[in-house]
């Protein structure tokens, strides 16, 4: 008959499965082959994929191409943080360091950016407050990703990664203005934003510190 | 010369001298292991619980790493050695192969862990228990983690050699038992784990010396293949406990051998060696390696989760079929033990790890839907559900017979452990939930502080993530009841409890020790079973095929809502 789980089993044991294990082994097995379908599938028909544009970089040349970013585009500050807006198209960059998020991006509602995230130190993670979207952010590495804001507003940046001590102060802010407010316009908005911004100016905040 | 074997009067069992003594060195380390994990527990939820925030900022970081290692690492892998122990020389009627080594291992993993309590409790580890690089730890650190996994690795061989050993000297007859097979590939897996710890621990501890450079994202790789594989050991060892405790507490028989077995090398050849899930949103990686490597195309780990999801229950009803509780779909689970704590265990760990941690862990664990989960609270939501509510509550069921096998002693405060499971896995599944459903807000896990004061832009939840807190410091104060009153039984059952003669009669022990031991179900298979009724299209197993019915309804719900959600966000890629 029948052996428990302790008591070994006498002679072939190797015998078909019963009929209910044979259901369930079917069902299952279709259930996984969705499982895998659906990534694929996903990259096709969705909207939402990690791929991005991935190359290593030496965290200095990034700094360098961070600090030309915000010289072409800077339209303001805001809590001491530059404020940039880039135009629609454009490549954005945004880095990570201990512990702040540089620089305010301004983007423009129903245009495509390419988000380029990196760290000058330890590892960050990426988490844009309110909408749940998470990304590892590895020194090293720069990951390029294509991103279409869907509305306007003011979005928080929360580092969701460990990255030492003042981990949980590491905040920075992403703006979505309506189309056509960008150049100029965008200034004037920044400035205003700058009101409604939280207490203390981080070390670090300005583009010139020093990555250590 | 001195007979090296006592034989077991519950079992018959020949139960070896020195597998009995690091059994119970190897548990004693655990439940240490768990206590401090516990301790520390009950301070990180009083914390992240925001209405108290007890622990300052460096104490609390320094804090969850102290509560990672102490329970993934130490309590687990501890534990783990001793079902090795147990696995091979008890249920195989054989000696250990080389005890001395067995010492020598005990020895190194529990000096390793001390380095690593040291360089933690004296802030030279605040790194967490991933230490990802660069961040850096004192190098004692990393060598204390070098020494234990040099331990574990001994004990596998240990373990190994023991099944040679009892194969040739003719200990057993047939082929090895179920429970056994689950533990060798368990520490099949546990071989590879450990392969890709000395892969990446060394070159660290190096770097920590600065000796060598390690790059970040490579670390991320190799160290998710330890941390992920080894992940694949709890969830092998934690199937293997459940069909022993299904054997030991009603009497579940194997329904098919080959169905069972053919599951557990799934695990061997699926696990994901490249970690690739907890990788799904890093740069370092494309979407094709991603995919391939989270499910090798077929997703055959979950498969062989869902199998043993469906064997180890249909195990149970038909053990009790046999034994004439043929009433009805449910009668007999209706009849089930429940007071049995072995048996209560066994249960809630099968269902809170399928129903929360399962679901969960493989949405999660999808490319695309990973980006709506990565280091939110949704995480450690979904793994409390799998290696505590799962793993660590099936360790525990087992306590309660390995207390009067191995340590030879009666449980006390018997009545307090009936309630253990129950109190246990209620307090961990409302934790676990709330922190999920927090988590789907954005909460960050590891965080001291979801208020962002001091941040130069402000942050804040809605109002129900408050309420999620709440809920969850609940949730998770009852869980360490739960866990309190674990090791009050135990350690008081052992230090002071009282010991077992070898008179094995009802009334002797009823209240004392889980009547699994005194009524034997095991090797009491009536001579002339009770005759089996097909119950149309459910087979002789209906209510089991009603059981996952239910369950595969709740992951396609889950699964789907999770690409609605992921839909809603900015389109990106
Ligand atoms: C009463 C029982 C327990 C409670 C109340 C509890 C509570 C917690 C809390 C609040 C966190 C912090 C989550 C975060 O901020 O990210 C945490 C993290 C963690 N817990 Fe537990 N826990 C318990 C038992 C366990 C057990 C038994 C294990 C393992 C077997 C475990 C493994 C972990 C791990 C690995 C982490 C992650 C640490 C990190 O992110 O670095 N916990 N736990
Ligand atoms: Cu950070
Ligand atoms: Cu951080």
């Amino acid at each position: 008959m029948h052996a428990t789980g302790i008591t070994p089993p006498q002679g072939v044991w190797w015998k078909p499965a019963h009929k209910s294990e044979k259901v369930w082994a079917t069902v299952a097995f279709a259930w996984c082959m969705v499982l895998f379908a659906m990534m694929p599938v996903w990259h096709l028909r969705g909207g939402q994929n990690p791929s991005g544009i991935r190359a290593k970089v030496d965290p200095a040349d990034y700094q360098a191409r961070v600090q030309e970013f915000i010289r072409d585009y800077q339209v303001g500050t805001d809590a001491g943080f530059p404020v940039v807006a880039p135009p629609p198209g454009s490549d954005v960059y945004l880095i990570g360091q201990m512990w702040s998020w540089l620089p305010v991006v301004q983007l423009e509602k129903g245009a495509e950016y390419t988000l380029h995230l990196s760290s000058l130190d330890v590892n960050h993670g990426f988490n844009l407050y309110p909408f749940n979207v998470n990304f590892q952010v590895v020194p090293g590495y720069d990951y390029g990703l294509r991103i279409v804001p869907t509305e306007a507003g003011e979005y928080g940046v929360v580092c969701n990664e460990f990255c030492g001590v003042g981990h949980h102060l590491m905040v920075g802010k992403v703006i979505v203005v309506e189309p056509g407010g960008a150049g100029g316009a965008g200034a004037g908005e920044a400035d205003g934003a700058a009101e409604t911004t939280g207490a203390s100016q981080p070390a670090g905040a300005g583009v010139e510190s020093d990555p250590q | 010369m001195r007979n090296p074997f006592r034989t077991c009067p519950t079992t018959g069992l020949d139960v070896h001298k020195d597998a009995d003594a690091l059994i119970k060195a190897n548990a004693v380390a655990a439940t240490v292991a768990l206590l401090i994990g516990g301790a520390t527990a009950v301070l990180v939820l009083l914390t992240r619980w925001q209405a108290v925030h007890l622990l300052s900022d460096v104490w609390f970081y320094r804090i969850l790493t102290v509560h990672g290692m102490n329970m993934l690492i130490f309590f687990i892998l501890f534990f783990e050695m001793a079902v090795l122990y147990f696995a091979s020389a008890v249920l195989l009627n054989s000696r250990v192969a080389a005890p001395k080594t067995g010492w020598v291992a005990f020895v190194l993993m529990l000096a390793g862990a001390a380095m690593v309590e040291w360089a933690m409790f004296t802030g030279r580890a605040d790194v967490l228990f991933t230490s990802y690089v660069p961040l850096k730890a004192h190098w004692a650190f990393y060598l204390g983690v070098i020494l234990f996994a040099v331990g574990a690795i001994l004990v596998t061989a240990i373990f190994f050699a023991t099944l040679v050993v009892a194969k040739r000297e003719n200990t057993y007859e047939g082929s090895v038992p179920l429970v056994t097979f689950g533990a060798m590939t368990a520490a099949i897996i546990a071989a590879i784990t450990l392969l890709h710890g000395a892969a990446i621990y060394i070159p660290t501890f190096l770097w920590s010396l600065d000796l060598m450079h390690v790059d970040p994202q490579v670390y991320r790789l190799v160290w998710w293949g330890l941390g992920h594989s080894s992940q694949q050991i709890n969830v092998a060892a934690m199937v293997a406990i459940w069909y022993l405790l299904g054997a030991l507490t009603v009497g579940a028989v194997v329904v098919n051998e080959k169905i069972s077995r053919t599951a557990f090398v799934l695990y061997i050849l699926f696990i994901s060696m490249a970690s690739a899930h907890h990788l799904l949103v890093d740069p370092g990686f494309g979407p094709s390696w991603k995919i391939v490597n989270t499910s090798y195309f077929m997703y055959m780990a979950v498969l062989a989760s869902m199998l043993h999801g469906f064997t180890v229950p249909a195990g149970i009803e038909l053990g009790m079929r046999l034994r004439g509780f043929t009433q009805g779909i449910f009668g007999w689970l209706r009849r089930a033990p429940w007071h049995d704590p072995g048996f209560s265990a066994l249960c809630l760990s099968v269902v809170v790890f399928g129903f929360v941690g399962g679901i969960t862990g493989v949405t999660f664990g999808t490319e695309q839907i990973n980006i709506i989960a990565h280091n939110t609270l949704r995480i450690p939501g979904h793994f409390h559900a799998t290696v505590v509510s799962g793993t660590a509550m099936a360790f525990m069921g087992v306590t309660y017979y390995v207390i009067p096998l191995i340590f030879r002693k009666k449980i006390a405060f018997y009545g307090m452990a009936k309630w253990q499971p129950w109190v246990f896995s209620a307090g961990m599944l409302v934790f676990s939930t709330a922190m999920t459903f927090a988590g789907t807000f954005g909460v960050p896990r590891r965080h001291w502080d979801v208020t962002f004061s001091g941040a130069p832009f402000g942050v804040e939840y809605s109002a129900a993530v408050d309420l999620l807190f709440a809920v969850m410091a609940a949730g998770g104060l009852v869980a360490a009841v739960g866990g309190a009153m674990y090791i009050v039984v135990t350690v008081w059952s052992v230090f002071f409890g009282k010991p077992l003669g070898d008179e094995m009669t009802q009334s002797a022990l009823a209240g004392t020790v889980p009547p699994g031991l005194y009524t034997r179900p095991f090797t009491e298979l009536p001579a002339e079973p009770a005759k089996l009724k097909e119950h149309g299209r459910l087979g002789t197993m209906p209510g089991t095929m009603i059981l996952v019915g239910v369950f595969l309804l709740a992951f396609v719900v889950y699964y789907f809502a999770n690409w609605k959600l992921l839909s809603a966000m900015w389109q990106i890629g």
